[in-house]
């Protein structure tokens, strides 16, 4: 982006609420530059939006542009370049301006708009940038802590410019068009050291081994590869397309024995679902997302993505086009799926963690978990589909790299499940335009972050615009619905070349990249074949559709190219303006990677005993009371509620549940169809604290967790299909890999065990962080998703207990296994034993509540994971705003083998395979028939007095609470996101 | 005979699907109509009594919610529909389409010249949020809350504090024209979070003087099941919001 072709006149229209009246938006500013200038005696943040218009008279049109689009006339004022009227008075008093604009090139989804808008009234800009000002009154304050305290909690640097001052320079940057010249890279003579240096200079990350692959084949083509040659090889042999580790060759030695694995996740994960042969899996792990059966005409299908690294660096736009790029992945499932669910789990460092503690080169942990929140809030509501499952989890070990899962689940005609492009159809793209946006993502991913990387990788941050994906999904369902694609698939990671290298794995494809749509100029052949711009689609249409396409897609705006088409030669040939770019066998781009085995390692840590007092606790309230208010288990309402759980009117069992909507729900269930009580539930299980101890225990722990969850809801777990997402940390290491080896072992035994087919996965590897030296590696992150159809959502059960006289039961035994536990953790004690999952014990309990929920005999139900017994016992009596009394005497346990049953153990263990169910006095009997085999023991009584009351083993009550103080607890330390 | 109602959309409106649905259970025949298609040809407007706004994120919310709606629409869509409304037919907004209505100046309708009155300005939180409310209808006068005393429904919204000067909201006050109100469980007045936003007087929801056309944040078409309900475990269950349809299509009939 050098030279720039002329810009027309500008000018600045700025918009800011009337005297008098509030402005939430500044009032927000002002408390977020409050904590980050504590010294500096704020009074006051007057906000202004502004608009820079290029156009044919622009000072005029910016002024009638204001007074008939941009400015409401009943509570704001506007000005032309100046100051407004308010913001004036306050500068000439002494006020600072801070304005913040985006660098030249960042996509602003705003623009376009703003330009439809303006072109309504007659105004043609030919740009419209948008700014953000803020006009700060305060005691003692200079421009550059002004400057620095914006940086900190108004902008991000890497996608927006700070300024300060009243004048505001304008600018408008239009790079010159592109001029063709085909690039060679010579590497056919090259040796070793300079196969790395390329390979490192074109930000690559293709190790030395595949370098030479590639070396190797041209030389036996006899000549050299030009660069979108190697772009397009790099892409498609990244990490995050061909997972090269997890289904990779594997040498295990340690726990259990030295073994091989040809392909670990062929062999464990996927394994079992070929096992298990279960005919409602209608495509599994060939396609965007897994799909079964949901009725006789429709599948359900889900993934889950990672979108780890661009939430580091920029989590707002991360987040946000992580999201998008999920909802994507279900458009792009068969034929195109209907989103009508997402999901989401985060890990960040905890949002108090001392700013000393944070390592350079990372954003604030609070920082992070406000702009992830923030930015899949913003896309996913302004999709229309409704989040209403998911999680967050603490550990200080994602403070470079936060954890960002983003789900989404979909519905498909189930003649619509297969796709396959065919020689002869056109490629067409459907959707955003192409720009420098995003660059590299695919191989960005496989690399370890470090300090350097927040300025290296910027042209790695990709900004979303959901209205654009919108009108992408609302064309592409219509041509669906037609008949009138052969195939799709979204464009992500590795942006045209992934997904037309994938498309046209069987039959070759020729693409013109001069044809594609562009947001500016300048962009290069390579540039616009690996941009990783979103909201694009890939359709193959057959010929005679094409025009059909094209008129669907002009009704809803939505741009369409076509590209080139799908040819039978199995090469994939890349042209500009008629020049040959890149040609090369579809088979070598996709089988040419040369496979490499790797070592990995695990050996147990040490056992340990958890450090129980020698004399039993008296009270074991304070416990409960810090448990509830650790930030894994506390409250997470503060995020749920800026998600739109309700969009689409399908919600039957929301992620809040009770009196007062504060209690946390077990899965969420919709109805995916309008009125129709048919339904899915969608839960999660992880525990990355297990992980650390055992990563086996953790697999199977997640697995069960996940089921538990359904079945708490009145799902079947045994209906379940799941879906298995790794982050971990730099699996090139042999314990990383070690540690990955065996949890994937964990989850073959776990779905074999249960009858549960995984169908779908993703893994994202290398979440480490350099700095100074010292390498921070996230733990073991394993996220298991689950979900299932439920015939009749009428049937299904919250956890919030309902009425005064019924009894509470426990199902399922209690062990001393307080390895990984939330006790563990806010009394700073390791040790204990990690909770074991009894597979079979386990689906006993679950298949056991399940017949008494399909009974009818069960009021509310409740899983223990989490903060154990004690945590399940709090949230249900809170949030049914009652009482439980509650005797631990009879609870089924096994002790450590040490002979000692303690009532701490009873209420704190975490062992898996267990849920609470409260029931009417007259239905016990019917209750107890349908356990079946499942261990269980009443438990208690649900009162009307407002206090969680446990009498110990020693008859004396260990735990007295009134709930409203452990509801305080539970939703105290999230309430405002910990402030911002 | 049947009812004709059209459910207008545009790039990011969302809730088309839901309104349509809770339409056609009310007993409407009902046509999803893009707006462009309207802009083409805003005679077929004539073909409908129901015009229905549903909610959304109409072109991201960008500049301010419903904005860019209602400046496209200006032109040719509105004057065709202000004759419609004076000639008899019912217009509903929902969230962002009850923001695109005011933008419009069609509510609360009370300027001659159509000049915008009111604004629906950001909640006082700051934030976007979901959650449910109880409803209160205030008023006899509209038609879509013809034997409507509660409403429990779900808000989802960011711009939702609905802002006049204060002779204005006393002359709305007076006149029936704040149609819905926000209210605690036992039916007083709302604090945050019962009144999700922050509005004065708690006003959820506004009509024109004539009472035919309502404009509301909350989404009445996200409970017109059973198990729509928040507390339908607990007994209580869901449904309330269908009457907002019936009573529109009964009404419509009614005219025809």
């Amino acid at each position: 982006m050098t030279s720039t072709t002329p810009t027309l006149a500008l000018a600045l229209a700025q918009v800011s609420v009337k005297k008098g009246l509030r402005d939430p938006t500044a009032a927000r500013a002002l408390e977020s530059l409050r904590a980050a200038l504590p010294g500096a005696g704020l009074r006051s943040v007057r906000f202004i939006q502004g608009y820079v218009l290029e156009c044919p008279g622009a000072a005029e049109a910016a002024a009638r542009a204001a007074r008939e689009v941009l400015a409401d006339p009943v509570t704001q004022t506007w000005s032309v370049d100046e100051l407004p009227a308010p913001a004036r008075e306050d500068a000439a008093a002494g006020a600072l301006v801070v304005s913040v604009a985006r660098l030249p090139g960042v996509m602003d989804p705003a623009e376009a708009s703003c330009k439809r808008a303006l072109a309504a009234v007659g105004i043609a800009a030919r740009s419209v940038g948008s700014v953000r000002r803020y006009v700060v009154s305060a005691d003692a304050l200079g421009e550059d802590e002004l400057r620095a305290a914006a940086r900190d909690v108004l902008a991000n640097e890497v996608i927006e410019e700070i300024r300060t001052g009243a004048d505001f320079d304008m600018r408008a940057v239009h790079p010159s068009p592109y001029e063709f010249h085909r690039v060679i890279v010579p590497i056919c003579d090259a040796g070793d050291d300079e196969l790395v240096r390329v390979s490192t200079e074109m930000c690559l990350s293709l190790t030395l081994l595949e370098m030479q692959a590639i070396r190797a084949y041209f030389r036996e083509e006899g000549r050299e590869p030009t660069d979108i040659e190697l772009e397009t090889l790099a892409q498609t042999w990244s990490e995050h397309c061909k997972h090269k580790t997890l289904a990779g060759e594997v040498h295990f030695t340690g726990v259990g024995g030295a073994r091989t694995y040809r392909n670990l996740l062929k062999e464990t994960v996927f394994e079992a679902t070929r096992q298990l042969d279960r005919e409602d899996c209608l495509s599994v792990f060939v396609d965007n997302a897994g799909v079964i059966a949901f009725d006789d005409e429709h599948g359900v299908c889900m993934k889950v993505e990672t979108h780890n690294h661009p939430s580091a660096i920029e989590p707002y736009g991360g987040a946000g086009t992580g999201i998008g790029g999920v909802i994507r992945d279900i458009l792009g499932t068969g034929l195109g799926a209907r989103p009508f669910l997402n999901t989401d789990v985060f890990c960040f460092a905890r949002p108090d963690l001392p700013a000393a503690e944070v390592p350079k080169g990372c954003l604030h942990p609070r920082r992070i978990m406000h702009g992830v929140v923030d930015g899949v809030r913003d896309y996913g509501n302004r999709m229309g589909i409704p989040t209403a499952s998911g999680g967050l989890f603490f550990d200080d070990r994602y403070v470079g790299n936060p954890v960002v899962y983003c789900g989404t689940l979909g519905l498909i005609p189930r003649g619509l499940v297969q796709k396959a492009a065919r020689p002869g159809d056109v490629i067409v793209a459907i959707g955003g335009r192409t720009g420098r946006d995003g660059i590299h993502g695919a191989t960005f991913s496989s690399v370890e972050l470090s300090e350097d990387s927040e300025m290296l990788s910027a042209g790695a941050v990709q900004i979303g615009n959901p209205i654009e994906e919108k009108r992408v999904l609302d064309a592409l369902l219509v041509a669906r619905d037609e008949g009138l694609l052969t195939a799709v698939t979204d464009c992500g990671a590795g942006g045209f070349s992934s997904a037309v290298g994938e498309m046209g794995e069987e039959t070759g494809a020729i693409v013109h990249l001069e044809r594609a749509p562009l947001k500016y100029d300048g962009l290069t052949y390579s540039e616009i074949w690996i941009s990783e711009a979103q909201e694009r689609m890939i359709m193959a249409v057959p010929p005679q559709n094409v025009a059909r396409v094209e008129a669907i897609c002009k009704a809803e705006d939505v741009e369409v190219t076509l590209l080139g088409e799908f040819t039978g030669d199995g090469r994939l040939r890349i042209l500009f303006d008629g020049e040959t770019v890149g040609d090369m066998p579809m088979a070598f781009l996709h089988d040419g990677l040369p496979r490499v085995a790797r070592e990995a390692v695990w050996h147990a840590p040490a056992a340990i005993a958890f450090p129980w007092p020698d004399a039993p606790a008296e009270d074991l309230g304070g416990d409960l009371r810090a448990i509830l208010s650790s930030w894994n288990i506390c409250s997470k309402e503060w995020v749920i509620r800026q998600y739109d759980h309700e969009v689409q009117g399908a919600s039957a069992v929301k992620p809040l549940v009770g009196v007062h909507g504060d209690g946390p729900g077990d899965a969420a269930v919709v109805t995916p169809l309008a009125g129709d009580p048919r339904g899915v539930a969608v839960s999660s299980g992880m525990n990355p604290r297990l992980g650390d101890l055992d990563p086996y225990r953790m697999a199977l722990s997640a697995v069960d967790e996940a089921l538990r969850n359904l079945c708490a809801v009145g799902a079947d777990p045994r209906c379940a299909a799941l879906l298995d997402n790794f982050s971990w940390g730099n699996a090139s290491k042999p314990d990383r890999l070690g540690s990955l080896v065996l949890a994937s072992e964990g989850l073959r035994d776990a779905a074999l065990a249960y009858g549960t087919p995984f169908v779908s996965g993703k893994d994202s590897l290398n979440n480490e962080f350099q700095v100074g030296g010292r390498t921070i590696a996230i733990p073991p992150t394993l996220l298991v998703s689950a979900f299932c159809v439920v015939d009749d959502v009428r049937r299904c059960v919250t956890s919030d207990v309902k009425e005064t006289g019924n009894t509470l039961y426990v199902v399922g035994v209690t062990r001393d296994e307080m390895g990984g536990s939330h006790l563990g953790l806010v009394r700073d004690a390791a040790g204990g034993e990690v909770p074991l999952v009894r597979t079979d014990e386990s689906l006993a309990v679950m298949d056991g509540v399940h017949r008494a929920i399909t009974a009818g005999t069960v009021r509310a139900c409740h899983d223990c994971s989490e903060g154990g017994l004690g945590v399940t016992l709090a949230e249900m009596a809170f949030a049914g705003c009652l009482g439980i009394d509650a005797a631990l005497v009879q609870v089924p346990f096994e002790d450590a083998g040490d002979g000692v049953v303690r009532d701490a153990a009873l209420l704190f263990s975490e062992s898996t395979g267990r849920l609470v169910c409260e029931v009417r006095p007259g239905d016990r009997e019917r209750f107890e028939e349908a356990l079946g085999r499942a261990p269980f023991a009443a438990l208690g009584t649900v009162i009307d007095t407002a206090r969680l009351r446990v009498t110990g083993l020693r008859g004396r009550l260990v735990i007295d609470e009134d709930i409203e103080d452990l509801r305080t607890a539970f939703t105290g330390p999230l309430r405002e996101g910990a402030a911002s | 005979m049947s009812v004709r109602a059209a459910v207008l959309r545009t790039a990011g409106t969302n809730c088309d699907a839901e309104t349509v649905h809770a339409l056609q259970r009310a007993g409407a025949d009902v046509d999803l109509v893009h707006l462009h298609a309207m802009m083409r040809a805003p005679e077929r407007l004539a073909d409908y009594r129901v015009v229905v706004f549903p909610g959304g994120f109409t072109y991201g919310d960008d500049i301010a919610s419903g904005v860019v709606f209602a400046v496209e629409m200006r032109e040719r869509v509105l004057p065709e529909l202000r004759r419609r409304i004076a000639d008899g037919a019912l217009v509903l907004g929902i969230c962002n389409g009850f923001q695109i209505l005011v933008r419009a100046g069609l509510l609360p309708g009370t300027a001659a010249d159509g000049t915008p009155q009111a604004s629906l300005q950001p909640n006082i939180s700051g934030r976007f949020e979901c959650r449910w409310v109880r409803l209160e209808a205030t008023t006899g006068r509209c038609v879509f809350l013809e034997r409507c005393q509660v409403i429990d429904c779900p808000v989802a919204h960011m711009e939702g504090r609905f802002v006049t000067d204060d002779a204005l909201r006393a002359r709305l006050a007076a006149d029936g024209q704040l149609a819905l109100r926000y209210t605690s469980p036992d039916g007083g007045d709302a604090a945050y979070p019962w009144n999700p936003n922050g509005s004065r007087l708690g006003i959820a929801g506004v009509c024109d003087p004539a009472g035919r056309v309502l404009g509301l944040m909350p989404h009445p078409e996200r409970n017109i099941e059973p198990w729509h309900h928040p507390h339908w475990t607990r007994g209580t269950a869901g449904g309330a919001g269908l009457a907002v349809f019936v009573n529109a299509v009964n009404a419509a009939r009614g005219d025809a």
